[in-house]
């Protein structure tokens, strides 16, 4: 801090630095958006990484940022992948982003809903009820058969085009655009929310709730806001994926989604909002290189991969991670500043 | 009219009783203690008063407002503020943030999501001016966890008082904190506004009967004597409690 | 209407029979063991392989299920899961949804992946008729057998030294172990025998429940909800919790079949809102 300026400019000045786009995260979107040229012949996997990595968006929020164990992030996903099949079948909304508005409300309102059975309990107890709350949709869902299509999933969805200009095409040309697009602004939003005062709340009740309520924090009324927008963008990709495929199915509520989540921010690392992103595409890389090989018993080596980070150890491979963004940081630019090496 | 007062406070934990019948009155101001023996039940009425934990029986008034049933947050709103016996820090948080917490939440603008960190004036004011005045300004960006104990315990104090506290609950600020920099922490004490009304509970009765206007003692979880220092240092019942402790008056 | 108690209360008993050692596990180790169900599939594979496959007498097929499973229970937890007792809850649902992918992939490459059915025995087959309720004589055995053994596990837990050293262990750890009770040795066969009885469990399941790979996904969300809503404390919690719920499923499918399951998971909600710690736990925050 400057001796001329008064303290109170260097310390306003050091926490706008601090939340400014660094280099090495503007270099990222570049890059991100490049993949639209750069790699034409790929964008359907490119899209099914995008939404991935706005699901795992979501999760980090609430497990990264506010602490809350949960293995039911699929609840929110496949409601509003339902609801936006629905949106676009019966014509109610034919306008995609409008639908998927709608759709990621709905899942909000979930969320909200749900948000109290998060508040008390231990671990497990979180743990399960998030669990419970995702199986008990998929239930709902393969009942109402005549609605949902139940196992056979959601037949006869037509998207209309993107403000009635840009069709959703076979190659996924339009379905990628969309996708980016969309991850991009939820990402703009998140990015905010947590450099935003109330962002640094959630990180003080993640680390002490006991303190963070002493100090005047409202604890529960801050974890179900968190929770219940976490919710909302776990729906976004939910009509996303809907909305790229034209289909839904009873899977997006399965345990297997939920856990192949956790695995994929645990790869890329919780709580500097990247994780997800960056998990999202290494687990992609995986799938696609492992699916070449033995297709049927993918689900035997991403078993064995969680085996073995836990193994390993979730803290060395953290360290591993942010070995590897330190060496790319001293090519220039932070990836936005992990909470804890704040001040370093 | 009194500023904070307990009213036949009680906690039962199944078959244990931690306090009974604690009444206690501080008048705006004072600066009351609470002494007794390890396990008298304490921290027990601290976490009473400061809602951690609900009574079994009786209530307690702030400001004339029954708070009984508030939880903690609003209770920090109303204006009580409490530091813990054993820090009770955000490790991963600097100072700076730690501070400009409980400042953003006194000031309203917790819960802005739109809003950077910083971006308001008033409180990056508040949070340089607490840090000044805890001596903390030289550690104010780094980690808590890695700060020396005593600065940690300042900056324990400063967290309460960074909530412009009418009444503040002190719970043995002195504890664990090494010889070296006790200097500061209880030169921090003395200087704290004469409009909050502080009640304190320590073990180091120098502190004690240097600070204290006025002292109960807390037995077993029931009131024992309450008074001026002088009195209950001369006390037979509190002499005998202590088992003969030497009582500096 | 009685039928239906009937098949609840099979049904129920074998869900504890499946579920208590997942209990036991984390009351007394505070592990959230999500592999428990691979445990049971591979006491149903168990038997499969050795009654249908190898012409093994049922009545024999059953205990050497339970060996073998037990035993295969020691070896993992001696070899993995003593790696991740101290982690934290996350990295333990981590490794044991990591387990169970692995163990269905692995089952699914080598039995394949269609239900099995295990040869029962002519004499089990068929009802009796008994005051008007039709009571299937598999169900019969299965009450039975799981009644003798929650009698024998309360007998094992309340009466013998084992026991009451168990018991010492999963009410406080370190003064457990302070006291000289090996808590490691009590963890290795207590686990063991939970993984025993989960096997035990799915071999005699398989004909109600189903046995594919899948299994141990499928009815993990049973377990847990017999864990949570049972409590960890006792036996005696999760037994009640098991029979709630199996009456409870069983009575569900039959009266509102459009909702089947939805009410075991909304039973599960609502006792998780009104006592998180479970109907029959202690309060302990874990």
């Amino acid at each position: 801090m400057s001796a001329m300026l008064p303290p109170t400019h260097g310390v306003a000045a050091f926490l706008a630095r601090r939340a400014r786009w660094s280099p090495l995260e503007i270099a990222f979107w570049v890059f991100a958006f490049a993949t639209i040229w750069l790699f034409p012949g790929k964008h359907l996997i490119l899209t099914e990484t995008a939404i991935l990595a706005l699901f795992a968006l979501s999760l980090d929020l609430i497990l990264g940022y506010a602490g809350i164990i949960s293995l039911g992030q699929a609840a929110f996903f496949g409601l509003a992948g339902y609801v936006s099949g629905l949106l676009a079948k019966y014509g109610i909304v034919n306008e995609p982003v409008i639908a998927l508005l709608v759709s990621g409300l709905f899942a909000a309102a979930l969320g909200f809903v749900t948000s109290f059975l998060v508040l008390r309990g231990s671990d497990l107890t979180r743990l399960m009820v998030t669990l419970g709350v995702a199986l008990m949709l998929g239930e709902l869902a393969n009942r109402y058969s005549n609605i949902t299509g139940g196992a056979d999933g959601l037949q006869g969805v037509t998207i209309a085009p993107i403000f009635g200009m840009f069709r959703f095409d076979m190659f996924g040309h339009t379905g990628y655009v969309y996708c980016l697009i969309v991850l991009f602004v939820c990402f703009v939003v998140v990015r905010r929310i947590v450099y935003s005062p109330f962002g640094l709340s959630l990180r003080s009740l993640k680390g002490n709730p006991l303190r963070a309520s002493a100090i005047g924090i409202p604890v529960s009324r801050r974890l179900v806001a968190v929770y219940t927008v976490s919710a909302g963008i776990a729906g976004i990709a939910g009509g996303l994926l809907t909305q790229t495929t034209a289909f839904c199915s009873l899977d997006v509520f399965s345990l297997e989604r939920s856990a192949d989540l956790l695995l994929v921010l645990i790869i890329g690392g919780t709580g500097y909002l990247y994780g997800g992103l960056i998990g999202a595409v290494i687990y992609k890389f995986l799938q696609d290189w492992i699916a070449g090989l033995t297709p049927q018993y993918w689900q035997f080596w991403i078993g064995l991969v969680l085996v073995a980070i836990v193994l390993v150890g979730r803290e060395r491979v953290d360290g591993w991670v942010a070995a590897a963004r330190a060496a790319i940081v001293r090519l220039g630019g932070r990836l936005v500043a992990r909470p804890a090496a704040l001040g370093s | 009219m009194p500023i904070l007062e307990t009213i036949g406070l009680e906690k039962r934990f199944g078959g244990v009783t931690a306090a009974h019948g604690v009444s206690l009155a501080l008048e705006k101001g004072a600066r009351h203690a609470l002494i007794g023996p390890n396990g008298a039940g304490k921290t027990t009425v601290i976490n009473l008063l400061t809602g951690v934990l609900r009574p079994t029986a009786g209530s307690i008034m702030l400001d004339g407002r029954d708070i009984t049933a508030l939880p903690p947050y609003q209770r920090v709103r109303l204006g009580m503020a409490r530091t813990f016996q054993i820090n009770q820090l955000f490790s991963d948080l600097t100072p700076l943030e730690t501070i400009g917490l409980a400042v953003s939440e006194r000031l309203g603008s917790g819960s802005d999501w739109w809003r950077l960190v910083g971006s308001r004036p008033a409180v990056t004011e508040e949070i340089v001016e607490i840090g000044e005045r805890f001596r903390l300004t030289d550690v104010m960006h780094e980690r808590t966890a890695i700060l020396p104990y005593g600065k940690q315990r300042l900056l324990e104090i400063a967290l309460a008082l960074a909530c412009r506290p009418h009444v503040l609950l002190l719970d043995e600020p002195a504890a664990g904190v090494p010889d070296a920099e006790r200097h500061e922490l209880l030169a921090t004490i003395a200087a704290l506004p004469k409009d909050v009304t502080v009640l304190l509970i320590e073990h180091d009765m120098d502190l004690v009967f240097s600070f204290a206007d006025r002292i109960s003692v807390l037995v077993n979880g029931g009131l024992l004597v309450e008074g001026a220092p002088e009195d209950v240092a001369r006390d037979p019942r509190v002499k005998a409690v202590y088992l003969g402790e030497e009582l500096d008056a | 209407m009685l039928t239906i108690l009937f098949d609840g209360l099979a049904y129920g008993m074998l869900l504890f029979v499946l579920a208590c050692g997942l209990s036991v596990t984390l009351g007394l180790m505070n592990f959230i063991n999500l592999a428990h169900g691979a445990f049971a599939m591979a006491g149903g594979y168990c038997t499969v392989i050795l009654v249908n496959r190898l012409g093994v007498p049922f009545a024999l097929g059953l205990p050497i299920a339970f060996l073998v499973t037990a035993a295969l229970g020691a070896l993992f937890e001696r070899t993995l899961y003593v790696h991740v007792y101290r982690r934290s809850h996350l990295d333990q649902v981590l490794f044991t949804i990591g387990l169970v992918f692995m163990s269905v992939a692995a089952v699914d490459y080598v039995m394949g992946s269609s239900q099995q059915f295990v040869l029962i025995p002519e004499a089990l087959q068929g009802h009796f008729i008994v005051f008007g309720i039709g009571m299937s004589k598999y169900r019969l055995l299965i009450i039975l057998i799981c009644g003798l053994l929650t009698v024998a596990l309360q007998l094992i837990i309340g009466k013998t030294r084992f026991g009451s050293r168990l018991r010492a262990a999963v009410d406080d750890q370190r003064v457990a172990r302070g006291l000289g009770i090996n808590v490691g040795a009590v963890f290795a066969i207590t686990f063991a025998f939970g993984s025993g009885l989960a096997g035990l469990g799915g071999a005699l399941g398989a004909e109600i429940l189903g046995l594919d790979p899948t299994f141990p996904l499928k009815y993990l969300i049973y377990f847990l909800i017999v864990v949570t809503v049972g409590g960890t404390s006792s036996i005696t919690g999760p037994f009640l919790a098991s029979i709630l719920l199996g009456i409870a499923d069983v009575a569900g499918k039959y009266y509102a079949p459009k909702l089947g399951a939805f009410v075991i998971y909304t039973i599960m909600i609502m006792v998780l809102i009104w006592r998180p710690q479970g109907l029959f736990g202690r309060s302990a925050v874990r």
